[in-house]
């Protein structure tokens, strides 16, 4: 299936998360954090909230949402 | 071994820290004592939100001194206090609504507070996320937020005073001359008889929205929904953080005495929260919690001796940080026999004697 | 909710035994979990086939919180098996993309992640360092080397202790096989992790490494969240219950990384003890008490040889950041003494995650014990509140 990250386009497995897209795409940095440092999955099971990014609009985890066709993911 | 101080204050929240101070200022050899954390009780759990209020003349006084001294006080405070110059923006919801923000400007302007009224489309445009149509409002630009928990730990350190971490079940325990119950909701413990009562109220706070709030939003809709009578009650009452993160509030119940979450209260007032700011529900929430506003019958704090070598410094309800700032220079002009800057009369413990 | 005989919150090994046994006495069973899907952190979506097939009579539901106690308004039983996290321990450089926890590793491979040709350091302490590294290897990463930071004689102690426990010594040997060659270190552990944006090479006790994953374990956490807000009692940082997995709060039942901390086996079994005493079927769950035992064994003797050494509260250095929502190094902590004072004049443990990370650490490296849980359990829309 298709998912768009940013302004790119990517094909996924299904049954793959966003998190695991985005690592496989060559993400490194999920998030800014508060002092400006960059972040990216730590603990990979919805308890950090390192990987947190904007999927269709709403600020999501992630490892913890499984791709979806069509789905857009904007990292800031 | 040190000598008996001149002071002892029981309590280290917010109240006693600006008492601690103060009186340290004044001359006076002072202790204080929390059992806890200082600013761990209602300072820490009260919204932080320092505002002018006019439901009386001394009220009026009170606030608006303590005003004046946060703002003196704002450069020297450090970053982690948080201070925010936002301003109050009263909201109204329809023409009897502005009716009560043309009655706050007279009065506000009288006394020289520097206010703005807003109309429909100012409203708006001052707070996007607001629901249209509403009527308008009045913004008190002098009002402003800060993180009480860290200014009261600041206020002690200024102070240089011994903090004692231990329980105090009388106050004849306390070796000073005078001992200030500073115990907010829980100075009748300490002090029976004293006309104080706990209130208790419910916040939300949200993950970081920078910019969907830009002022203190408070409605007026409390007039209607009787905020101010003694059943439980719930108003819009949101507040920008300086990290982006959003405070909503608020409830006020009476005769709770446990600290867990009502759900049926909490899920009233954010409903409220909503009708006021629809997008709210969308908002992330991390954390809700309660504390306890110490409540009097005339709604003013209780400041000066009670008996004997007993002082009081508390029933501030929620305005607990507005005035914790002018409660320490009271005590300290009450104890050290100076002139108050303003009349000290009306907040007398004294005045509720039977 | 209404409609089931049993609600169970987590679709881990222990809540999959629960639904699974509570099921096939012809109870109607409902599963939450917050993950997308059924399987947990360990398992994810290669649950086995056995427990895959008795699964089939259970209500699943995925990506779904429990938040607070409003769930105990239905008067149907709980079973809480909400499992564990990771614990994580603050170190120069663990905050740095490419630095994730052992089980996080593991999680984010069995949900997509494709880690062929990637070099990877594992480091940390526990069988589960073995297991994330033979997953690895199956995936085609290189893994350059294993850090144990337990001391060899601890080692040596626990593996001839294994030979009670046939089922663990056929997974050593499994295991072993498949880790053929791979650089195996004791008394060995990370002090500093270097790169710009992303790990790129590693310092352990003597020696550096390149590399592109950086993977630290350093045991587990349970996450009592949710038991704490219903009202459970906690003791040493674990739920407390009954022969029959009962808490002290009545209508709750809790199983496994809850209760204690010891693997898959004894969560399996704790679960159906669970599962089985939650619907009143008293005598079958009686019958699995021996079993119980056995790994309750098992969990005290895997906790001695993996304790952890007072070296690693000396990583930190002052600007090491502890609390990663809100940026709060070392030096803003050492002068507090609680995990509230420190919380209230730093905002350490005020983000995001509600000191879910931070909260272990700090009680590792100061002795902190962060109790005050509020709702929601975890991060949720302010409209999920506002639902009565």
């Amino acid at each position: 299936m298709k998912i768009y990250l940013d302004d790119r386009t990517l094909t996924v497995e299904r049954g793959t998360t966003v998190a695991a897209a985005m690592l496989n795409a060559g993400v490194s940095v999920f998030r800014e954090s508060v002092s400006g440092e960059p972040r990216a999955p730590l603990c990979g099971m919805g308890v950090c909230y390192e990987c947190m990014v904007t999927i269709d609009g709403q600020r999501e985890l992630s490892c913890q949402t499984l791709c979806q066709e069509g789905m857009r993911i904007l990292t800031r | 071994m040190s000598a008996v101080p001149d002071v002892a204050i029981v309590g280290g929240g917010i109240v006693g820290a600006a008492c601690a101070l103060e009186c340290k200022r004044a001359g006076l050899s002072v202790e204080v004592y929390e059992q806890s954390t200082v600013g761990g009780g209602a300072t820490a759990s009260g919204m932080g939100h320092v505002v002018v209020m006019d439901d009386s003349e001394a009220q009026f006084a009170l606030t608006h001194y303590s005003s004046t001294l946060w703002r003196e006080l704002a450069a020297e405070l450090p970053a982690a206090a948080e201070y925010l110059p936002c301003g109050t923006l009263w909201v109204a919801a329809d023409e009897e609504e502005m009716a009560e923000v043309h009655r706050k400007q007279s009065f506000y302007e009288a006394r020289g507070v520097p206010v703005e009224v807003l109309d429909a489309q100012q409203l708006a445009d001052a707070e996007p996320h607001l629901r249209t149509p509403l009527a308008g409002g009045l913004l008190v630009s002098g009002d402003c937020v800060v993180y009480p928990p860290v200014v009261a730990q600041w206020l002690l350190d200024q102070a240089g005073v011994t903090i004692h971490h231990q329980e105090i079940r009388a106050l004849a325990d306390v070796p000073a001359g005078i001992v200030v119950n500073a115990m907010g909701a829980a100075a009748p413990r300490l002090s029976p008889g004293i006309p104080v009562a706990p209130r208790k109220g419910h916040l939300v706070i949200t993950d970081r929205h920078p910019g969907f709030v830009r002022h203190q939003l408070i409605e007026l809709g409390y007039l209607k929904s009787a905020h101010s009578a003694s059943g439980d009650s719930v108003a819009f009452n949101v507040q920008p953080r300086k990290t982006g993160q959003i405070l909503i509030g608020s409830s006020r119940q009476y005769g709770a005495e446990h600290k867990e979450i009502d759900r049926e209260i909490l899920t009233r007032m954010l409903r409220r929260a909503a009708e006021y700011m629809p997008g709210i529900g969308a908002l992330t929430a991390i954390r809700t919690w309660t504390g306890f506003r110490a409540s009097t019958p005339d709604k003013l704090p209780l400041i000066g001796p009670w008996a004997g070598r007993e002082w009081l410094a508390t029933g501030h309800e929620g305005l607990g940080i507005t005035t914790s700032l002018a409660t320490g220079r009271l005590l300290a002009d009450l104890i050290t026999g100076r002139t108050p800057p303003i009349p000290a009369e009306p907040f007398l413990p004294l005045r509720c004697s039977p | 909710m209404t409609g089931f005989d049993l609600i169970v919150a987590g679709a881990g090994p222990a809540g999959i035994a629960a639904a699974c046994r509570a099921a096939e006495t012809g109870a109607k069973v409902l599963v939450l979990d917050n993950n997308p899907a059924a399987g947990g952190q360990i398992w994810r979506n290669d649950i086995p086939a056995l427990w895959a097939q008795r699964l089939s009579n259970v209500e699943v539901r995925g990506g779904c919180s429990v938040i607070d106690d409003s769930i105990l308004a239905h008067g149907v039983p709980i079973v809480l098996a909400t499992g564990a996290r990771e614990l994580f321990l603050p170190f120069p450089g663990w905050t740095l993309p490419g630095v994730t926890g052992v089980g996080g590793l593991q999680a984010l491979v069995k949900s997509g992640f494709e880690v062929r040709g990637k070099r990877v350091v594992l480091a940390g302490t526990g069988p589960l360092l073995l297991a994330v590294a033979s997953l690895l290897r199956k995936r085609g990463a290189s893994v350059t080397c294993i850090a144990e930071q337990a001391p060899r004689s601890a080692l040596l102690r626990f593996a001839t202790g294994l030979w009670r426990y046939p089922l663990k010594i056929a997974q050593g040997i499994e295991l072993g096989g498949s880790l053929l060659g791979v650089p195996y270190f004791t008394d060995c552990w990370v002090e500093e992790a270097y790169g710009r944006d992303r790990v790129e090479r590693v310092r352990l006790s003597g020696f550096e490494q390149d590399c592109d994953l950086l993977a630290i374990g350093y045991g587990l956490v349970p996450n009592t969240e949710l038991a704490t807000l219903l009202g459970c009692t906690l003791q040493d940082g674990f739920v407390t219950v009954d022969a029959m997995q009962k808490t002290w709060r009545e209508g709750v039942w809790a199983a496994g990384e809850l209760t204690g901390i010891g693997g898959v086996e004894r969560s399996l079994v704790e679960g159906e003890i669970a599962g089985l005493a939650a619907i009143g079927e008293l005598t079958e769950a009686r019958k699995l008490f021996s079993r119980r035992a056995a790994w309750h064994r098992f969990a005290s003797h895997l906790t001695g040889a993996f304790a952890l050494r007072p070296e690693l509260r000396a990583l930190p250095r002052p600007d090491t950041i502890v609390c990663r929502c809100e940026d709060i190094r070392y030096n803003d902590l050492t002068r507090w003494t609680s995990a509230r004072e420190a919380k209230l004049q730093t905002r350490c443990g005020m983000g995001l995650c509600q000191g879910r990370i931070c909260g272990a650490a700090n009680h590792f490296l100061f002795g902190w014990q962060d109790t005050s849980v509020r709702p929601p359990a975890s991060a949720a829309p302010v409209s999920d509140l506002m639902e009565s």
